[in-house]
């Protein structure tokens, strides 16, 4: 046990500094300098032209909603706009990247010194963005395995990025997932990203270093690149902080270094190739003429910015009296907060619709590994079930069926109802003739009751509800119970 | 002034260019001469002087977010110097 | 045959339908087939191309249809802009089998304009030289002198029309690459208003410098190149939206009262005493026609070569560094792995001149010196284009030499770099300002050999330049020497 202490301790000692550096693509309809399409999944390089592929003799044209976008991005994450900013060349030589540069911006960003807070656990958190700037991405490498070369894929060259640089004010897994959380909402808030990030739309790089407590001079830092989901984002940070503490801890040396994590061997590892030591020969891009924006610009961008992720849960709370866990969670994805109130909007029943998005529906998306705005079912088709329940219509353990039906098979709730004949009994004959059945059935827990003990109460109706397979009214079986047990005493 | 040996190997593996011993020697001298020669700017006070960075008097040159057709498949690849399964094809990219 | 006419004749000729297009045609490829071998101007011809253009030209002709302005003129154009499905090689053997997929604007303003392409000309590779001598492929020789250069980047084009093969045709100049070339070969060559024609398809070396302009035989027929080229592009972002106006216009303008600056104290120093008192005369001319002569001070325009210097090799190493054997161009036979195929690529791709300017672009750019050269050399450029700012608020337009001297032999002025820069340092500054310049023959040498005189004016402000360059071609014999080959 004191050998774990000790184990223990030697984590403690340390203190851990990280800065993301977050890449979401652009959800424009057009690459960032030409016209050809942002859509993902298309066949190798068919998404091309002369521009995007780095020919001889092409020039670049600015997409105007790619300014757009990454203003809005400032804007939401209080960020200083810049009022005069330019493009510059980042030069290196890599097989994805056909005019062998990069056009990003250098020291004149859209946007700069900003700020973004969410909670991590019961405490506030906020981290600084040092700058949010535009840039094209880079194609795609394909490992063929038959002739264990790489294939080429200009199909992503050139589809506009943003990038997104924190100030170092990470300290913690949890908080890195926080704030990659809280990006992840805005974005999608703002309709600017489609945030997939199993389809590298939104990736991430972790510069992350370790030093003793108390220690005021940063440590050594390691860079992480393309980390693409929050599970890889927090094994890769702790496997890391682990191996830095381990490596200082043995009298070894930090290196800065690139490195690469392997999400399926969990294990992180440095990169191969040096890039020239970082000498990207940054210069301003002459084939681009400066941005400058107006005040009447921004102001006009700003005050027509969609409602924020903050703001959203608030009124939650406000007005459909949510309590705050769920309104923050339902709140923490734009799509399912928009689904929270279309589905309100049907049955009027915030309440309840909030139940089912924390509970079932929850459980379903898990289940099937998908996103809300993946699933078979449709907002207004919960809306519907739940109208379905509070009519009287169905029971709501009969509606817990009919939405497992749903979700597999998209069909309306009501279709599902009438198809398997579910509709509720309502008809005090029939459900009286069934208690009169069941009651002649089971003569020992009718002499129990008689003879005080309420508990066999529960039984019959339970086999009341079974022998009608679910569909009595349950409050219409209690009261016609009672009644036909009073005539028995 | 000659530019160092080492300093030539540096930017010839910046540029990806690979230079006999001769080559590296001669552009030593070269570049050294070329160097002292825009050195000259240094006689320039330009303290309180912008760059130009854009010689034009333009900005915002933006393109609406319209779709345009993309190229053949057939056309972007044609030039490539080897090309596999739709794609262009580069020895093993080591990480 | 038709020699004897220039583009504009050529052209009413076909419109009044004296010739047909086809005639015009066969007779120059017939002239290409007699002089090229000796002069060796183009890298390719677009035969098979040109002839189905001219048929299909005769036929809207023929049908009463509108041609344009260069309907069935045979042209040439320099082999660094894109033409679909024919070959772009900068003269390199980087691009020697480089298919372009698509036309740059300018061959498609040609071929609105009715032009016919009748082949690609040769070019210093990458349009890196004076001489055309950088070539990859062959030495274009100056068909006044086939012992001297033609001058470069552009010589090809300015062969090709100096020795009749082809009515006009298409340079670029990123330091002097259209005017040396022209003023060599006893052209007209005008470097446009940078932003005036578009870079589309224009491979590029100095971005913030490179146009594209055209040789022709006379002002006028320059003039009327402009009409067609001139005017925004959408594609090119540093293409200038502007109401392009009839340049062919300015052409034969009364010149009286125009006053004409003189940097004297820029061009004296180096200038030898030949070209010297040709200049002087290129000015009394001009007193003679009723021109005000303004003396003038460029103070930074002898900084010019060396900022020319830093920004086009920065520029260049970064917009040659695509070259990298990957998705076009050559790719080295013997390879280990991917760093192998850069490195060997480029190093057996490229010519010992395009090398050394990509070194120098990378070291200017390389960590730790990008301020004390490409910064400086950015504030530098202000203070030029400042110069000729101030100098057009006194004067409509600027005389100078465009070179030192007639077009030097084969093997001169290469034994080191320097030497050979130095040919550019009256050209430059007008890259440098962007503003645009023309250079007509001036004179002739004690050898015959045509001299140039350049004009330069503010910018968008090429009319003055037809003006004046018109008025002293009138007022001369000079542009009717030609080349006896």
């Amino acid at each position: 046990m004191k050998g774990c202490v000790k184990f223990m301790s030697k984590y403690d000692e340390y203190e851990v500094i990280m800065g993301l550096e977050v890449h979401a693509e652009l959800s424009t309809k057009t690459k960032i300098y030409c016209g050809c399409s942002t859509e993902f999944g298309a066949d190798p390089n068919t998404h091309c032209c002369p521009i995007c592929t780095g020919m001889p003799g092409v020039l670049p044209v600015l997409n105007k909603k790619v300014v757009e976008y990454a203003v809005k991005m400032g804007l939401a994450t209080n960020c200083e706009i810049a009022k005069f900013s330019k493009q510059d060349r980042k030069n290196y030589f890599y097989p994805d990247l056909p005019k062998a540069y990069q056009t990003s911006q250098y020291d004149l960003p859209l946007c700069e010194h900003g700020y973004v807070e969410f909670m991590v656990g019961d405490t506030l958190k906020r981290v600084g963005i040092t700058r949010i700037h535009i840039e094209e991405d880079a194609g795609k490498l394909i490992h063929d395995p038959y002739t264990g070369d790489t294939l080429v894929d200009f199909n992503r060259c050139g589809v506009p990025l943003i990038e997104i640089v924190s100030e170092p004010d990470i300290h913690s897994a949890d908080e890195a997932i926080g704030y990659m959380q809280t990006l992840k909402s805005i974005l999608e808030y703002l309709e600017i990203c489609d945030c997939k990030m199993q389809e590298g739309s939104l990736r991430c790089d972790v510069n992350l270093s370790v030093r003793k407590k108390g220690e005021t001079k940063f440590g050594t830092r390691t860079e992480t690149k393309n980390l693409n989901s929050f599970k890889a984002i927090a094994r890769s940070i702790e496997f890391e902080i682990k191996r830095q503490i381990d490596e200082l801890e043995a009298g070894g040396e930090i290196y800065q270094e690139t490195r690469r994590w392997d999400d399926d061997k969990g294990i992180g590892y440095a990169m191969r190739s040096k890039e020239d030591a970082h000498d990207y020969r940054y210069f301003p891009e002459p084939d681009l003429a400066p941005i400058v924006l107006s005040d009447e610009y921004v102001n006009n961008l700003k005050v027509n910015l969609p409602e924020m992720p903050v703001a959203r849960k608030t009124r939650y709370i406000n007005e459909f009296n949510l309590p705050e866990y769920d309104a923050e969670q339902i709140t923490n994805s734009k799509y399912m907060a928009d689904f929270f109130e279309k589905a309100t909007a049907v049955c009027n029943n915030p309440k309840l619709v909030s139940n089912w998005i924390m509970s079932d529906i929850s459980r379903i998306l898990n289940e099937q590994e998908i996103t809300i705005t993946e699933a078979k079912f449709t907002a207004e088709q919960l809306g519907e079930l739940i109208s379905l329940i509070e009519k009287n219509v169905i029971s709501s353990a009969i509606a817990k069926k009919v939405f497992e039906d749903m979700a597999v098979s998209g069909k309306n709730p009501k279709v599902i109802v009438e198809e398997k004949g579910l509709v509720q009994v309502t008809d005090e004959g029939a459900i009286r003739e069934i208690v009169q059945k069941v009651l002649e059935l089971n003569p020992q827990s009718v002499e129990d009751y008689l003879a005080g003990k309420e508990k066999a109460m529960g039984f019959l109706v339970g086999q009341t509800m079974k022998e009608s397979r679910g569909k009595a009214n349950p409050g219409i079986v209690n009261k016609l119970l009672k009644e036909e047990l009073e005539k028995l005493k | 002034m000659k530019i160092t040996e080492q300093e030539v190997r540096h930017i010839a593996s910046l540029a990806r260019l690979r230079l006999s011993d001769d080559e590296v020697e001669k552009l030593g001298e070269e570049l050294g001469q070329i160097k002292e020669f825009v050195e000259t700017l240094n006689e320039v006070d330009v303290s309180s002087v912008d760059a130009t960075a854009y010689i034009l008097d333009k900005q915002n040159v933006l393109r609406e977010d319209e779709l345009k057709p993309s190229f053949d498949r057939e056309l972007i690849l044609k030039n490539a110097p080897a090309k596999e399964a739709g794609c262009i094809s580069v020895p093993k990219v080591v990480e | 045959m038709y020699e004897k006419y220039t583009m504009h004749e050529i052209a009413n000729k076909i419109k009044e339908k004296e010739v047909s297009i086809k005639e015009v045609l066969e007779d120059v490829y017939a002239r290409i087939d007699e002089v090229e071998p000796k002069v060796e101007a183009f890298v390719s011809l677009t035969r098979e191309y040109a002839y189905n253009r001219a048929e299909e030209l005769q036929k809207k002709l023929d049908a009463g249809e509108d041609i344009g302005a260069l309907g069935g003129v045979p042209v040439a154009i320099k082999d660094n802009m894109c033409m679909k499905d024919t070959n772009t090689t900068c003269s390199s053997k980087m691009l020697e089998n480089f298919v372009s997929p698509y036309d740059a604007t300018v061959v498609k303003k040609l071929e609105q304009a009715g032009a016919i392409i009748i082949g690609k000309t040769n070019m210093d590779e990458f349009a890196m030289g004076s001489s055309t001598a950088t070539s990859a492929f062959k030495n274009t020789k100056n068909p006044w002198n086939l012992e001297c250069v033609p001058g470069g980047s552009s010589g090809g084009s300015a062969a090709a029309v100096a020795s009749n093969m082809g009515y006009a045709s298409l340079g670029s100049d990123t330091g002097g690459s259209i005017r040396q070339p022209a003023a060599y070969c006893g052209l007209v060559g005008l470097k446009p208003t940078y932003g005036l024609v578009s870079r589309f398809g224009l491979v590029a070396f100095g971005s913030s410098l490179d146009q594209i302009g055209p040789f022709t035989k006379n002002v006028y027929d320059s003039a009327l190149m402009m009409n067609v080229l001139a005017g925004h592009d959408e594609m090119d972002t540093t293409s200038v939206e502007y109401t392009v106006p009839d340049y062919t216009k300015s052409v034969g303008d009364d010149v009286k009262g125009l006053k004409v600056g003189v940097p004297t104290s820029f061009f004296k120093e180096g200038l030898p005493e030949e070209s010297l008192q040709i200049f002087n005369n290129s000015v009394e001319v001009l007193k003679k026609l009723g021109c005000e002569i303004v003396e003038v001070n460029l103070d930074y325009a002898k900084y010019a070569l060396p900022t020319y210097y830093i920004i086009a090799t920065a520029e260049a190493s970064s917009n040659l560094a695509r070259y990298d054997g990957i998705k076009y161009g050559y790719r080295a036979k013997d390879f280990e792995d991917l760093q192998d195929i850069y490195a060997k690529s480029r190093t057996e791709g490229f010519g010992e001149e395009v090398k050394r300017r990509i070194m120098l672009g990378t070291y200017v750019l390389s960590s730790g010196y990008y301020d004390a050269y490409y910064k400086r050399a950015g504030q530098v450029r202000s203070l030029i284009v400042n110069d000729f700012k101030k100098a057009f608020e006194t004067v409509d337009v600027i005389a100078l030499p465009t070179t030192t001297g007639a077009a030097f032999k084969f093997g001169e002025k290469q034994s080191n770099p320097i030497e050979m820069y130095l040919e550019d340092i009256f050209t430059v500054p007008v890259n440098v300002a962007g503003v645009p310049a023309i250079s007509i023959q001036g004179g002739l040498d004690k050898n015959n050999m045509p001299i140039g005189l350049q004009f330069i004016a503010n910018n968008f402000e090429e009319e003055k330049l037809f003006k004046v360059a018109s008025a002293y071609e009138n007022a001369t014999d000079f542009h009717k020497a030609q080349a006896n080959i």
